[in-house]
């Protein structure tokens, strides 16, 4: 019996947005990336287009991270200091389409450095680096909706991509991305409703939907990935389906989760049964971006760069070798 | 059930005679339909109205059994695409691979260390996979009953050669280990040996065409315990086989493929491998075959598949009742939880880490953890006074202080109000207790 391909007939599409924004554009980009523009599962070529393939993004903070596994120092000892070094080192020694910058100095109970500072950290990493930049707040509502706001005026017409914008705190950074011209991450705690309610909330003060980004939320692999997996799964059913406040592309801050784990970090004498934590450590954060991968994630944010390496070769093998 | 009520009714004889127990022939159509009785309940059927109606009910795809009768390795019978709809049945079984050519008490040592003990649960690999390299009847046959005495688990044997796979059986008489592979060029002959012997059999093609032919050859022959392997190695080939495979099962209940489908990791690389596994585990595979073999490559892999295969619709809880880690006294110190499995063992394994004995309270919050828990309003300062009374946390220690989760420093004042006892505020992460125990409590 000749077998017929089973392929589903979808309605819609995922949102195509665009990071960054060149000279011509209004920014000082060398270049910009598309996400998103899926018209089909993850990596099911034969069902729709999938135009672009996710992109890897990888963390740097504006502050030497105290916290970060000694596994780190052979890659990014020398640049932890300079966020411009550490930019340029994750651009043109590892291979990152995105910069992901986390202004963790901001934090009040870290070094609670100024707007106007963040600011300049932030003016500094466009100029070492020409991709299109992430750019999160140090996490606590009040403080960033001083900081964001003054990091999109101070790099207006760049098309960052911002976050984050919460359920409670939406306005003041939604405000600032249509002024200055960015592009927003809503950040919804794994649940579809809220997921889908703030992106009505935003795109009804007028930033257009091709200027979101979602973050459904995840978790580190064996500390609840599952939950997040299956809520992109959701948002990506729904955005084929033609729901076009779940259609936007979805970013995952993967490395932020993986690397507080203890199954990531612990040195091999703690845990003899686990294994060496060099591969351990890498592998953590790669499966938690594979499986993500499977389940729609566009933007994989990571840390280590052997993962990087590693989710670089698993997203070319799955577009098919086109692409990269 | 793929047939609605009036589906079925039109099958049946609509005579309305009242033998199966109910008044009419569409009131059992009915019943037929919401799987409340079976078919066979009416004496009338036509042989035809009667074979449709059992490939309907049959399991979109069937449960195979590899290993021995009493301690099989149980894959397939999944109903679902997708987990976020009903938690699939039957983890996928995980086969390391070694060939007959390797150092094979090497291998041995190495596969014995793939069990590990987390969060209070136990994740093992499931088989070994032999693979004959050596093109040498005996070879194989020697390093197959090595592993069978050793390995502990059951056996996957790799050889499209008939006669290769024929010499190394009869000494593994019971062990029905998973014959690898039939081909349209070996299937008669393969097909007979795994009939023989009881063994299940992985059917191999090379497209999807060949393989629903080659399936639907070896079913009549009368063999049925069979895995799907479409031949295809590349990652992206795979996983669309994979799919197509699972949809034909479970949405179009199409036959050929009613059964357990299996994936081949191909990366040369071990850490490749794993993260190749990961989209087959996430997307179909009842079973994989790879080559990865250290611990620290094989534990992430079968984390992702506890997670995966975990009920999405109810969180793994323990009972909210307090628990002594070490030989506890009245002075040791008690830590509050909740009593999400995760949570509860992941804090019960660094408090026993501290080697300072304790008491741990996991609070009810319907298996949530702490920040979801806190989010929702159910670790609250009430709830946790109420998880002191119902333990008698009184008459237990001889102190009124308790250690709070670190994500939940917030929660101090109203917990010092709700129970009268002093709150210390322990570390955010769980791997901070034994530095936080060591400063507070020696
Ligand atoms: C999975 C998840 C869910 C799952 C629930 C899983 C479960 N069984 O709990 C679902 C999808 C159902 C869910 C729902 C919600 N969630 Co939720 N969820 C998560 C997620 C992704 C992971 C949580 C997890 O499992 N962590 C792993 C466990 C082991 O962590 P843990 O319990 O905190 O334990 C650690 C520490 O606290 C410490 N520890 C634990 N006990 C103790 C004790 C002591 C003494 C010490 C010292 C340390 C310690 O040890 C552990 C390891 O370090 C987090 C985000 C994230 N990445 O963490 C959001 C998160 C917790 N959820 C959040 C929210 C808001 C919700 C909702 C209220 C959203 C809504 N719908 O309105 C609902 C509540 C639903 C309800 N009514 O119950 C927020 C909380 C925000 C906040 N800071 O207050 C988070 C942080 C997401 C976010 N960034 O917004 N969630
Ligand atoms: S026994 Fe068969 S024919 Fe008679 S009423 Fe029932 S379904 Fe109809």
């Amino acid at each position: 019996m000749v077998f017929m391909p089973i392929v589903e007939k979808y309605r819609s599409k995922v949102q195509e947005v665009v990071l960054g924004a060149t000279r011509a554009q209004g920014g000082t980009r060398d270049f910009t990336v598309t996400v998103g523009g899926e018209a089909a599962l993850p990596f099911l070529h034969y069902e729709g287009q999938i135009p672009h393939r996710p992109l890897i993004g990888m963390e740097i903070w504006d502050t030497a991270p105290a916290d970060w596994p000694a596994c780190f120092a052979p890659y990014f000892a020398d640049s932890f200091r300079d966020p411009a070094v550490w930019a340029q080192r994750c651009v043109s020694g590892y291979g990152a389409d995105l910069v992901v910058l986390h202004l963790k100095s901001a934090d009040p109970d870290l070094l609670d450095t100024s707007p106007e500072h963040c600011a300049a950290v932030v003016s500094k990493v466009l100029n070492a680096v020409g991709c299109p930049l992430v750019v999160l707040g140090c996490g606590k509502p009040e403080k960033d909706n001083l900081v964001l706001p003054a990091v999109a005026e101070a790099a207006a017409g760049e098309n960052l991509l911002l976050g984050l914008a919460e359920q409670n705190n939406y306005k003041s950074l939604t405000a600032a991305a249509i002024v200055y011209k960015h592009t927003l991450i809503a950040q919804s705690p794994i649940d579809i409703n809220i997921c889908k309610q703030l992106n009505i909330l935003i795109t009804e003060m007028n930033l257009p939907a091709g200027r979101i980004v979602i973050d459904p939320t995840t978790a580190a692999l064996g500390y609840g990935l599952e939950y997040g997996y299956s809520i992109m799964e959701r948002v990506r059913i729904g955005a084929l389906q033609g729901d076009a406040m779940l259609s936007m592309p979805m970013i995952g801050n993967i490395g932020a989760e993986v690397w507080r784990t203890r199954e990531a970090t612990a040195p091999a004498e703690e845990n003899p049964g686990w294994g060496e934590q060099h591969d351990r450590g890498i592998l953590w954060e790669a499966t938690t971006a594979a499986a993500l991968l499977q389940a729609g994630l566009d933007i994989v944010v990571l840390r280590h760069p052997e993962a990087v390496r590693l989710i670089r070769q698993n997203i070319t093998e799955l577009m098919g070798g086109r692409g990269v | 059930m793929g047939l609605t009520g009036l589906e079925i009714y039109k099958l049946l004889p609509k005579t309305n005679t009242g033998d199966c127990g109910f008044p009419t022939c569409l009131a059992f159509a009915m019943a037929v339909a919401a799987g409340k009785i079976n078919q066979e309940k009416c004496p009338h059927l036509s042989p035809e109205a009667r074979e449709t109606l059992e490939a309907a009910a049959a399991p979109p795809m069937r449960l195979v059994r590899i290993g021995p009768e009493q301690t099989p390795v149980l894959v397939g019978n999944e109903t679902e695409l997708f987990r976020h709809d009903k938690r699939f049945n039957n983890q996928c079984a995980i086969a390391v691979e070694v060939a007959d050519t390797e150092d094979m008490p090497a291998f041995l040592q190495d596969f014995s260390a793939l069990t590990f003990e987390r969060v209070g649960q136990r994740y093992s690999v499931d088989l070994a996979a032999l693979r004959c390299t050596s093109g040498d009847a005996g070879r194989f046959r020697e390093a197959a009953v090595l592993l069978r005495n050793s390995a502990g688990k059951p056996l996957v044997l790799i050889s499209e050669d008939v006669s290769i796979m024929a010499a190394a059986l009869p000494v593994l008489v019971g062990d029905r280990p998973l014959l690898c592979a039939a081909t349209p060029q070996n299937y008669r002959d393969m097909t007979e040996l795994a009939q023989k012997n009881g063994c299940p059999l992985v059917v191999r093609a090379k497209s999807l065409t060949e393989l629903s032919d080659l399936t639907e050859k070896i079913v009549r022959l009368g063999h049925r315990e069979l895995l799907l392997d479409s031949g295809s190695r590349e990652t992206a080939a795979v996983l669309a086989d994979l799919t197509q495979l699972r949809r034909a099962a479970v949405r179009k209940r199409y036959q050929p493929f009613a059964y357990p489908a299996m994936a081949f990791a191909s990366a040369t690389e071990p850490l490749a491998e794993i993260v190749q596994s990961i989209v087959f585990l996430s997307k179909y595979a009842s079973l994989i075959v790879l080559k990865a073999r250290q611990p620290a490559q094989v534990l992430p892999l079968l984390t992702w598949r506890a997670n995966l295969y975990s009920d999405p619709q109810k969180p793994i809880q323990v009972e909210p009742k307090v628990v002594a880690v070490g030989a506890v006294s009245p002075a040791s110190p008690v830590y509050v939880t909740t009593n999400f499995s995760l949570t509860f063992f992941i804090v019960e394994s660094e408090v026993a880490n501290s080697k300072i004995p304790a008491y741990i309270l996991p609070v009810n919050t319907e298996g949530t953890s702490v920040l979801t828990s806190w989010a929702a309003g159910k670790l609250t300062g009430a709830a946790i006074y109420k998880a002191l009374q119902e333990n008698g946390l009184e008459s237990r220690v001889n102190h009124k202080t308790l250690v709070l989760p670190g994500y939940v420093a917030v929660l101090s004042g109203s917990t010092q109000e709700a129970t009268g006892w002093k709150v210390l505020v322990g570390p955010r992460e769980a791997s901070g207790i034994a530095k936080f125990a060591r400063e507070n409590f020696r």
